[in-house]
């Protein structure tokens, strides 16, 4: 697993991207000219509205969907090389868990494909077990947890084998709003402990202010960046974070940013929604 | 992912299948034609490779015609009396079934298969509304459900056609054997996949017609009926099917003797003499068993036009 | 929030002994009652009942009359039953071998290139429609009236098809997520197969296989209806019918029923041990 010199962005994109056509037709522009440098160790969150084309990137940064135009770097390589390297992990919405596997053997099982021995294999689980805090529940199976207990199995499995970058696709979409909250705490947690970059794509604007170092706002489709909120809150964050002032502050600045994105009407919101899909369809099966 | 009574989980990650979609019309009849073309390929190319002298289609064996070609190898089991040359087959259907009978081999088939057929609906129709009768009954009266559901999957593992030659004995080998022969195997299927299907109703949908204060027959048929539909439909393609094998196989040890299951037997017994009319009575009763499949599967469609139909099983 | 057609997980609350699903599991006696009850109430209609009514079943003898016939006939006389059933059941085991092993292998080559998928799939579909039964007379011209390994083929065509679609299934109908995550692991095509494909077929499988064991011995039974060695359920069964001994006939029958039965319950064992995980999940009887 490489690195990168310090100076140089762990992650940029130049000029992306990203059409659907069929045939010589372009059907749908998902991405327009997105341009962003992620330093070694950000936080950043990726928000916008339906079918903007947020996950998408994360996608393209992941090299899961190839961008139709630009240049994307991870680490100072193209990001196939990145993905071949095992640069990054990933944590989607679901938790796509293993139910054949026990919670243990879930976040073994990178480590099994990169060809780490038995004795690491165990030590590396039993340590983000610990880190997320399931070390108690090694020998069960994911359908014994709840949901929230599921996606930190996910996380786990995502930094069992210390990538530089996590991706992230709304990982707590899934939950409620007390035990997301709990979980931005967590993942805010681990991020300190561990020094991970992270790419974390949302569409809740409290937590986008309140995890990262910086927001990507974008727009509805075709997206583009419309602009990148610095959020200069004191770390480390918790509970009396989101109730400060400056936090609503914020908070306020990303809701009218999005709002200067464009607002959508029914049969757009429809649209993209089913669009947004279909690209996700197409990159996974493609 | 869409519930059963159509609703999506607006939670739910998008659920796409990673298969291609469905093919045309057109392309899935074409793919047919080739399915069958290799099928002919391959046989007659065992044939051509290895099987006895060709000689012109419907000559009789040791009369002294020509041989056309003659194969460089000779493997026993790719003679004729095995593997019948393919256009030898289908010129039968066009030979006087008996020496001297008026009728070809064709016409005697397509009687007896609607003979066959005509058991075969008589028992389908009875066993489909003793399941939906059965079903409703189990759906509503759950101490009838347990004390009787596992006889009904218990039948299951019983060899059910196995029933068959000592109902028709029994019953004097009439037409009434093969009726209920056919209705028993209809009804298993159909009483399963009814209980399934009137019970996939989402909970809240069925919350929801509460707060309505529905009564539980305007519930039955207004939710209910509806949703078991594409369950309903995936039991009787499964049931057509059966209930032609059970007409067959009930038709053979008795005396009923104009449908299909007595033609295979009488082409079997003079086998050694024309196997091309035992495999023309096969591909009648295979043509049969997929009229009738198509038959139930377009109503199906008609059916459950715009719906999304449960999966091809 | 549900889970797609494979075994992912889904999010459910953590509950004392599992899920509400596994708990099905766990029968209590009061759902073994009820079937019991009505097998015996059976069991007494037709023993004393139908007899004190006066009624005469010429089709179906009482219960006693039916084990007496199994037991004079066990293993000696015209119709001796026990060796007969030992003869379909290795028909019908080496059909289930032979097409369980055929369907297998066709399945991961159907998984593997969509090709093939795309010409065998309307065969299987077909299969499903045609009486296949119908070649029961071909089989025995071809490999001999009193050769077990006819009835065996018979078996194994009947076992194939249903066997060859779950197990397609199972390999393809994967969670596109689970495809998604191995790709980001750089995993290779075969590691893929290995690490997903194959644990997610394995309900599928047994799936088919408690279905297709019935059919093996539907099959061999039914091949011999149309011919074969006499010492074989089918040719008892329609001997004794023939000959109206119908005892011997609910003899015959209760005996393959009761073949069937355990057969299927070997099955449900193998699979209880192999992939304990899926029917914690599933909860199915």
């Amino acid at each position: 697993m490489t690195q990168a010199p310090p100076t140089e962005p762990v992650v940029r994109l130049a000029n992306v991207g990203k059409t659907f056509s069929r045939g010589d037709q372009v059907v749908t522009t998902a991405l327009e000219a997105i341009d962003l440098d992620i330093a070694r160790g950000e936080f950043i969150s990726l928000i916008g509205p339906s079918g903007c084309g947020k996950s998408t990137l994360l996608r393209i940064v992941g090299d899961l969907i190839e961008p139709s135009s630009g240049d994307v770097t991870v680490n100072g390589k193209p990001a196939r090389r990145a993905r071949m390297d095992r640069d990054y992990g990933m944590v989607f919405q679901a938790p796509v868990l293993f139910d054949w596997r026990t919670v243990e053997d879930n976040v073994k099982l990178p480590l099994e494909i990169l060809g780490k021995d038995a004795a690491t294999r165990d030590r590396r689980a039993k340590e983000m077990l610990e880190l997320v805090e399931l070390g108690d529940f090694l020998k069960h199976h994911p359908y014994q947890l709840s949901g929230g207990m599921q996606q930190r199995v996910a996380i786990a499995r995502a930094l069992a084998f210390e990538p530089s970058i996590l991706l992230m696709d709304e990982p707590f979409g899934a939950l409620d709003e007390m035990t997301r909250e709990r979980m931005n705490g967590e993942v805010l947690r681990i991020w300190e402990q561990t020094g991970t970059t992270i790419l974390f794509v949302t569409h809740s604007i409290p937590e986008a202010v309140f995890l990262s170092s910086r927001v990507v706002v974008m727009s509805a489709r075709p997206g583009r960046i419309t602009k990148v909120v610095d959020v200069d809150l004191p770390r480390p964050r918790n509970e009396d974070t989101r109730e400060s002032r400056r936090y609503f502050e914020l908070v306020t600045e990303v809701r009218e940013a999005l709002r200067r994105g464009g607002g959508l009407d029914d049969a757009a919101e429809l649209e993209a929604a089913a669009s947004e899909e279909r690209t996700i369809a197409e990159g996974a099966v493609g | 992912m869409a519930t059963a009574a159509g609703v999506a989980d607006p939670g739910a990650v998008p659920s796409v299948r990673a298969e291609p979609r469905p093919a045309s019309r057109g392309r899935r009849a074409l793919r047919w034609v080739l399915v069958l073309a290799a099928i002919v390929v391959i046989w007659e190319g065992l044939k051509f490779l290895g099987g006895t002298p060709w000689r012109a289609p419907l000559a009789v064996a040791g009369s002294g015609s020509p041989v056309l070609w003659n194969p460089p190898f000779r493997w026993p089991f790719v003679n004729d009396l095995n593997l019948p040359h393919v256009w030898n087959i289908l010129l039968t259907f066009g030979q006087p079934f008996q020496r001297g009978a008026d009728q070809t081999v064709g016409q005697y088939l397509l009687g007896a298969a609607l003979y066959t057929w005509r058991e075969a609906v008589l028992g389908f129709i009875l066993g489909s509304v003793i399941g939906l009768v059965l079903a409703t009954i189990f759906v509503h009266a759950r101490i009838l459900e347990r004390a009787l559901v596992p006889y009904v999957v218990a039948s299951q593992t019983i060899p059910i056609i196995a029933l068959a030659p000592m109902i028709t004995y029994a019953f004097g080998g009439n037409i009434a054997s093969v009726v209920v022969i056919a209705t028993y195997l209809t009804f298993f299927p159909v009483t399963i996949a009814m209980i399934r299907g009137l019970r996939s109703l989402d909970p809240r949908a069925l919350e929801l017609t509460r707060s309505y204060a529905a009564s539980r027959w305007q519930v039955y048929r207004k939710l209910r009926l509806p949703a078991s539909l594409p369950y309903l439909f995936t039991a009787l393609k499964i049931a057509a099917t059966a209930s032609i094998v059970g007409a067959i196989v009930g038709e053979s040890p008795g005396g009923i003797a104009e449908g299909l299951g007595r033609v295979i037997l009488t082409f079997n017994q003079y086998y050694i003499t024309g196997p091309e009319k035992l495999w023309a009575a096969i591909i009648a009763s295979g043509l049969l068993g997929v009229a009738f499949y198509l038959i139930v599967r377009g109503i199906e469609v008609a059916v459950l036009r715009g719906r999304p139909g449960a999966a091809d099983g | 929030m549900s889970a797609g057609a494979g075994s992912l997980a889904t999010s459910r609350p953590l509950r004392p002994g599992g899920t509400g699903r596994a708990r099905a599991v766990r029968r209590s006696a009061g759902d073994y009652l009820p079937p019991i009850a009505v097998f015996v109430l059976a069991v007494v209609v037709f023993e004393y009942v139908l007899g004190a009514l006066g009624i005469r079943s010429f089709l179906i003898p009482k219960p006693s009359q039916i084990i007496g016939a199994l037991q004079d006939n066990w293993s000696s006389g015209r119709f001796s039953l026990f060796p007969a059933a030992i003869a379909t059941l290795q028909e019908a085991l080496l059909g289930l071998l032979i097409g369980t092993a055929a369907g297998v292998l066709v399945a991961f080559a159907t998984a593997r290139w969509a090709s093939a998928r795309s010409f065998l799939l309307p065969v299987a579909v077909a299969a499903n429609a045609v009486p296949i039964i119908a070649f029961a007379p071909l089989l025995n011209n071809w490999f001999g009236l009193l050769n077990p390994v006819s009835k065996a083929l018979m078996a194994a065509v009947l076992v194939f098809f249903p066997v060859m679609a779950n197990v397609t299934r199972g390999l393809v109908q994967v969670e596109p997520a689970a495809l998604e995550l191995m790709r980001s692991y750089a995993a290779s095509e075969w590691t893929i197969v290995r690490k997903v494909r194959v644990p997610n077929a394995l309900p599928y499988f047994f799936t088919a296989l408690k279905v297709v064991t019935t059919f093996s011995l539907i099959g061999a039974i039914v091949a011999e209806y149309f011919g074969g060695s006499n010492t074989s359920l089918g040719r008892r069964i329609v001997e004794s019918a023939s000959a109206f001994k119908y005892e011997i006939t609910w003899g015959a029958i209760a005996l393959a029923a009761v073949t069937g039965i355990v057969f299927y319950l070997v099955v449900v064992a193998i699979e209880r041990l192999v992939i304990p995980w899926a029917a914690a999940l599933r909860g199915d009887s």
